[in-house]
Order: structure tokens, then C-alpha cells, then sequence
């Protein structure tokens, strides 16, 4: 196994913060998961992993029989990198313990966007630091087919501790499809995913994120992301199976004159799942924009839904959408949209709304001879169904090919 | 064949429909004129079966088979089809889909391109159906998923309301097409009843019968452009005195 070795400033911070609560969420007990597991050998081909896993991998979006159509591919199971593979000129894949080890200068990025003492969970991540991976596109270099990473739990009451860090040089185009995924089962786990994002000036960034757990794992991401002056970052979220509880609340900094974010999450709480999700943005430079647009469903499941959007330069603009469908099954969900102005002329909106669906839509629907399951089915499907600007129509395909192959669950 | 006998209609408990009767034969366009809040819409949405709108008495019958009793989706798959003058909007719903939905695999994507050529809404298929429509644009949308439909008894609430001369003369064209005016009459098969608050829709297309509803009740029948006559001049007052003298 191959542990990162970081500076003794960030590990003091971290001891220092090993205890300390995360701001949102329920608790986790960290004692209750181990931090060690089988180490499983590397694959040079990634087709020859284990068929369960595959399968499993596969709904969460990353192909591992055709990777025909990506870039670069990274698969750890546990705390162990077990594939990274390039196709494509132009971008780096590899675990992140390798480019530390071959790149001096990437301990300036190391903790820089999200800090170490952030909560227990990124303290934890540093303290008992395993791998994750390290994905970057070169100066003015524009990836074709994205590069697919799995983050998979093999092993029960595991705690995976993963580190990532993502830069996209100057003028380049990087897309990233993620896949997190634990075996098939009910057993309990623990995953703290840190990810650094840096998005340097007139760079683009994609990045898809699929989180396919069971309903005994705890989730607990901490995602950061630095954009440069014309750079976009474009983060696509969905999540449609049970889950135990999962708290994230991504944020990006435009610190570069029209720097571009956007957030889109699908998020579907089943009975037992409790979700605390949110996106913040903080428009930093001139002309700045950003979008976060949330769909919740909860089929039984509890779902706090946040945004937040703060504008502190001149000509910022930054809107705001969520939008919650409480299906039969109960459940509850919390929309907390928030926004923050520091200055005059900036623009800053939101909506938000929450409810079931209209009865009149669905007789709008019948009366064109769909049955009300036929009718409401449709409605659900539109409603996860967010037309992504600026996403390659591959991804788009991606992504709506693994909104399909969950909405079952939800009906 | 639609034949609706002894109607009566409660809406939350109230009666809004009172003995209402009414026949159309097969090919046959009927259009019915009332001032507003007369019961006119009440009257297409018990046809169509929306659940709200509740039969207390007498009956609905459609190519002779009782659809009383019938869901509105049943409706629906039977051979009625509605067009609404105020349609709900339906957020992540596309127009592309609900025609989808009317086709029912009758077609491919192929005729909804051509039918939204045909309704001027290309550009309108893969947009939220009713989102930021302006009323003419929901007309022809409404036209196009009843064109896609293809029903046997087409309801049409108000067709040209909303709607400005230059797409009056387009929806009126659609709904000749969906009535299949231009086959000889006995050739017809789809049954139409308009429903006409100004009756201007009758510049466009013909109809063979006219009824005047007030209050809940059908007042008086026989040709539409007659009693539009009759009410250009003398006004939906005179009307309503009319059935006051004859009912009460």
C-alpha cells in the first residue's frame, strides 16, 4: 500500500482537528469502520477485474470491457489503486501517492483548495492517508473522450480515505466521469473523499459524478475548486440509490474575471436515506457567473438541499434553482437556498419549491390516454431529466443512459 | 355517435350542469356559444371524464357504449381528445414528449418533425410544453398533440381565444384538418364540438349545428351562424332572459 507523505504543517493541523465535527450532518462514529484492508494486485487490464465489481462499476457509470471511448481510466478498491491507464495525449492519470512522488511542485496544490482541519473527515483523511487519483490535462490540450475514475468499497465496515487532485492547465479541456460504488449488499462502510479541483485561466472542467452506495454507507465528501480568469467548471451530481447518509456541500471559488460555474444535482432519497447536499460559489472576480440547479426526490428518504451564492465583485451573476418532488412514501425535504451580496450591481437569484406533483398535470397527461402510472412516470422522468448546457452530447448520453437505469427504483 | 342525455354536473358539490342534451353524429362538427362561466368548459370536461367534474344525473354514451362510468385515460384510449384553452405547464415535460404520448407508436419521429412543421412549432419540441408559450403558441400546440392523437370526438375549449388574425387562420386550417373537412361528410369520422365565447372560429371552419348554453343549460339549437347572428345583436343578455322565461 502506498501511503502519501505530506508536510508536518498539514499533519499537526490534522491532529489537531481529528476530532472535530463536521459543520452539517449526522455524526460518524470513525472507530466503528477500519481503516486497513486486503490489498488487491494491480490489473494492467482493467477488463479482468473481478465480474461482480464490473457490474457494479457499470452503474455508476465507468466501462471497464470498452474503454474505447475514455481518455484515462483509475480504479482503487478500498484504499488501493488498482488500474490507471492513459489513451488519450495530453492528460495524466495516476494515483496521486506516483505524481506526488514525480512532481515536486504538486505539494503547492496539496490542501490548498479545501483546508486540512476542515472537520474530522478531511483530517482523517490526511492522518490516515491512503490514495486517490491524479488527473491533468496539459496547457491548451482538449480531451476528446473523458477520463473515468471508480472510487469502489469492496470490503465491509471499510473506511476509504481518498485523496484527489484534478488540475486542468491553461486553455485545456478535461471531462471526468466518477463512479463511486460499494459491492452489492447491505454492508455498512465509510467513505471520506477529498477532491481539489483546479481550473487554471480559459481551462474547461466536466466532471460527472455518479454515486451508486447501498443503503448502509456513510458518505462523506469534501470537494473544493479554484477557477482562473475564463476557465468552466461544470459539476454534474446524481445519486438515485439508497444510501445511508451522505453529507457534501461542494464549493468553488471564481477567483479569475468570468470564471464560470455550474452545479446540477439529481438526488433521490429512498426510506432510510438521509441526504445533506448543497453547492456553494463564491464569485470573487469581475464578471463572474454561476448556476446551481438541484432536483431532489424523496421516496421515503430525508433530503436537505442547499445552495449558496455570494457575490463580491462587480458585474457577478449567479442564479440559484431547487426544485423538491415529495413522491408517495413520505420523506421530507429542506430546501435552504441562500445567497449573499457584497456590493452594488451585482445580480443574485433564486427559486426554490417544493411539493407533489400537480394532479392537473397528471389529467393533462391522461387526457392524451397515458394511464396515471404512464403520466406520472413521465412527469418524474422530466423532472431528474436537467438539460446540462455545455456538456458534450457523449456525457449527456452518459448521464441520461444512468439517470434510466435507476428511475425504475424511483416509480 | 355522441349522445349525452339528462346531463347534470356537480363541481365540489355544486351543480353547475342542469339537464343538458346533446347529439352528434359521426363527421359532424356542433359549436356551442355561452358567456363566460355558463358551464361551457364544465360541460367538455365531463365529456372528457376529468375526476372533478361529477355526473349526478343522466348519461354520456360514445358510438353507443356508456362512458359514464369511464376514467379519463380510458377516455382518452377510446377516441376522445381534448384541446385546452388554458393547459397546465408541466416543467422537464417536452412538447416532443407529450406528442409521443398522443401518438401512442402510431409514429415516428419522423411525422412529429412533420407535425410540428405543420403547427409552426419546430422550434418548439424539445422545449417544456406551455413554458413561456404566448396563446397562440399553446393553440397550435394543442392542435398538434390532437392532430398526433387523431381522436374520434374532438373537444376544443375556445380554440381561438388568445389568439391573434394571423394564427386564427392557422388553428382554424388545423382543426379543418383534424375534423377532415376536406373529405365529403359521409366520409367523416371525427365528430367535433367547439366550444365559442365570440364565435369568430366559425370564419374558419363550418359547423354543421349550434347550441347557446346560460346558466347550465343548452338554451336553444340550430344553425350556428344564425344564432352567432342573433347573439352579435341582441348580446348573451337576451339569452339568458330567454331560459329564465323558459325554466324557471
Amino acid at each position: 500500500m502506498s501511503r502519501v507523505r505530506t508536510s508536518q504543517t498539514h499533519r499537526d493541523k490534522a491532529r489537531a482537528a481529528a476530532e472535530k465535527p463536521a459543520a452539517l450532518g449526522k455524526d460518524i462514529d470513525l472507530a466503528s469502520y477500519s481503516g486497513s484492508a486486503d490489498e488487491p494486485a494491480y490489473q494492467a487490464d482493467p477488463a479482468r477485474l473481478p465480474a461482480p465489481a464490473k457490474e457494479q462499476m457499470l452503474g455508476a457509470g465507468v466501462m471497464l470491457d470498452d474503454v474505447s471511448q475514455r481518455s484515462g481510466t483509475y480504479i482503487q478498491m478500498d484504499n488501493t489503486p488498482v488500474h490507471s491507464s492513459v489513451r488519450e495525449e495530453g492528460v495524466e492519470v495516476m494515483p496521486v501517492s506516483q505524481a506526488l512522488e514525480k512532481y515536486d511542485w504538486l505539494a503547492d496544490y496539496w490542501w490548498r483548495a479545501v483546508a486540512v482541519d476542515t472537520d474530522k473527515y478531511t483530517a482523517n483523511v490526511e492522518l490516515g492517508q491512503y490514495d486517490g487519483y491524479f488527473i491533468r490535462a496539459l496547457p491548451g490540450q482538449k480531451t476528446v473522450f473523458p477520463v473515468q475514475a471508480c472510487l469502489y468499497m469492496s470490503q465491509a465496515r471499510i473506511r476509504q480515505n481518498v485523496h484527489n487532485i484534478i488540475i486542468a492547465e491553461e486553455g485545456s479541456e478535461l471531462h471526468i466521469i466518477t463512479g463511486c460504488t460499494a459491492a452489492s449488499g447491505k454492508e455498512p462502510g465509510l467513505h471520506m473523499g477529498v477532491s481539489e479541483f483546479y481550473v487554471k485561466k480559459g481551462a474547461k472542467v466536466t466532471f460527472t459524478m455518479i454515486h451508486s452506495w447501498n443503503p448502509e454507507v456513510a458518505v462523506r465528501p469534501r470537494t473544493a475548486t479554484v477557477v482562473e480568469e475564463d476557465g468552466l467548471f461544470l459539476s454534474n451530481y446524481v445519486l438515485m440509490k439508497p444510501v445511508h447518509s451522505l453529507q457534501m456541500y461542494p464549493s468553488a471559488r471564481c477567483v479569475g474575471k468570468r470564471a464560470t460555474v455550474r452545479y446540477n444535482s439529481i438526488l433521490v432519497a429512498a426510506a432510510g436515506s438521509s441526504l445533506d447536499v448543497g453547492a456553494r460559489v463564491l464569485l470573487e472576480a469581475e464578471g463572474a457567473r454561476t448556476e446551481i440547479i438541484s432536483r431532489a426526490i424523496t421516496t421515503g428518504g430525508d433530503i436537505v438541499a442547499r445552495g449558496y451564492i455570494e457575490g463580491s465583485a462587480p458585474e457577478v451573476k449567479g442564479h440559484l434553482e431547487c426544485r423538491g418532488l415529495i413522491l408517495q412514501g413520505g420523506g421530507m425535504i429542506h430546501a435552504i437556498p441562500e445567497l449573499k451580496g457584497n456590493l452594488a450591481g451585482i445580480d443574485l437569484s433564486h427559486e426554490a419549491a417544493v411539493g407533489k406533483i400537480a394532479e392537473e398535470e397528471v389529467e393533462y397527461l391522461m387526457s392524451r390516454g397515458l394511464t396515471r402510472t404512464e403520466a406520472t412516470a413521465t412527469i418524474v422522468r422530466g423532472f431528474i431529466r436537467v438539460d446540462i448546457e455545455g456538456l458534450p452530447s457523449m456525457l449527456s448520453a452518459e448521464l441520461e443512459r444512468a439517470v434510466e437505469a435507476s428511475e425504475k427504483d424511483v416509480m | 355517435m355522441l349522445e349525452i342525455k339528462h346531463l347534470a354536473v356537480a363541481v365540489g358539490g355544486k351543480e353547475i350542469l342542469h339537464d343538458v342534451n346533446l347529439k352528434i353524429g359521426v363527421g359532424e362538427t356542433h359549436v356551442l356559444f355561452g358567456p363566460n362561466g355558463s358551464g361551457k368548459t364544465t360541460l367538455l370536461a365531463a365529456i372528457m371524464g376529468f375526476p372533478k367534474y361529477q355526473v349526478t344525473a343522466g348519461s354520456i354514451s360514445f358510438h353507443g357504449k356508456a362512458i359514464t362510468r369511464l376514467s379519463l385515460d380510458e377516455r382518452a384510449r377510446l377516441g376522445i381528445g381534448m384541446s385546452f384553452q388554458r393547459p397546465p405547464v408541466v416543467r422537464g415535460v417536452k412538447t416532443r414528449d407529450m406528442v409521443t404520448a398522443c401518438l401512442r407508436k402510431r409514429g415516428d419521429g419522423e411525422l412529429i418533425e412533420k407535425l410540428a412543421e405543420k403547427t409552426d412549432l419546430a422550434d418548439f419540441l424539445d422545449r417544456e410544453i406551455n413554458y413561456g408559450f404566448s396563446g397562440g403558441e399553446i393553440k397550435r400546440s394543442e392542435m398538434m398533440q390532437l392532430l398526433a392523437q387523431k381522436p374520434e370526438l374532438a373537444l376544443l375549449d375556445e380554440p381561438e381565444s388568445g389568439v391573434d388574425l394571423e394564427n386564427i387562420a392557422l388553428i382554424g386550417e388545423l382543426i379543418n384538418e383534424l375534423l377532415e373537412k376536406e373529405c365529403p361528410i359521409v366520409d367523416r369520422k371525427c365528430m367535433g364540438l367547439i366550444i365559442t365565447h365570440t364565435g369568430h372560429i366559425l370564419d374558419y371552419v363550418d359547423a354543421r349545428t349550434g347550441y347557446v348554453m346560460c346558466q347550465g343549460r343548452i338554451g336553444c339549437e340550430g344553425d350556428p351562424h344564425e344564432i352567432l347572428k342573433s347573439i352579435k345583436q341582441k348580446g348573451y343578455e337576451e339569452c339568458t332572459k330567454c331560459l329564465v322565461r323558459r325554466f324557471h
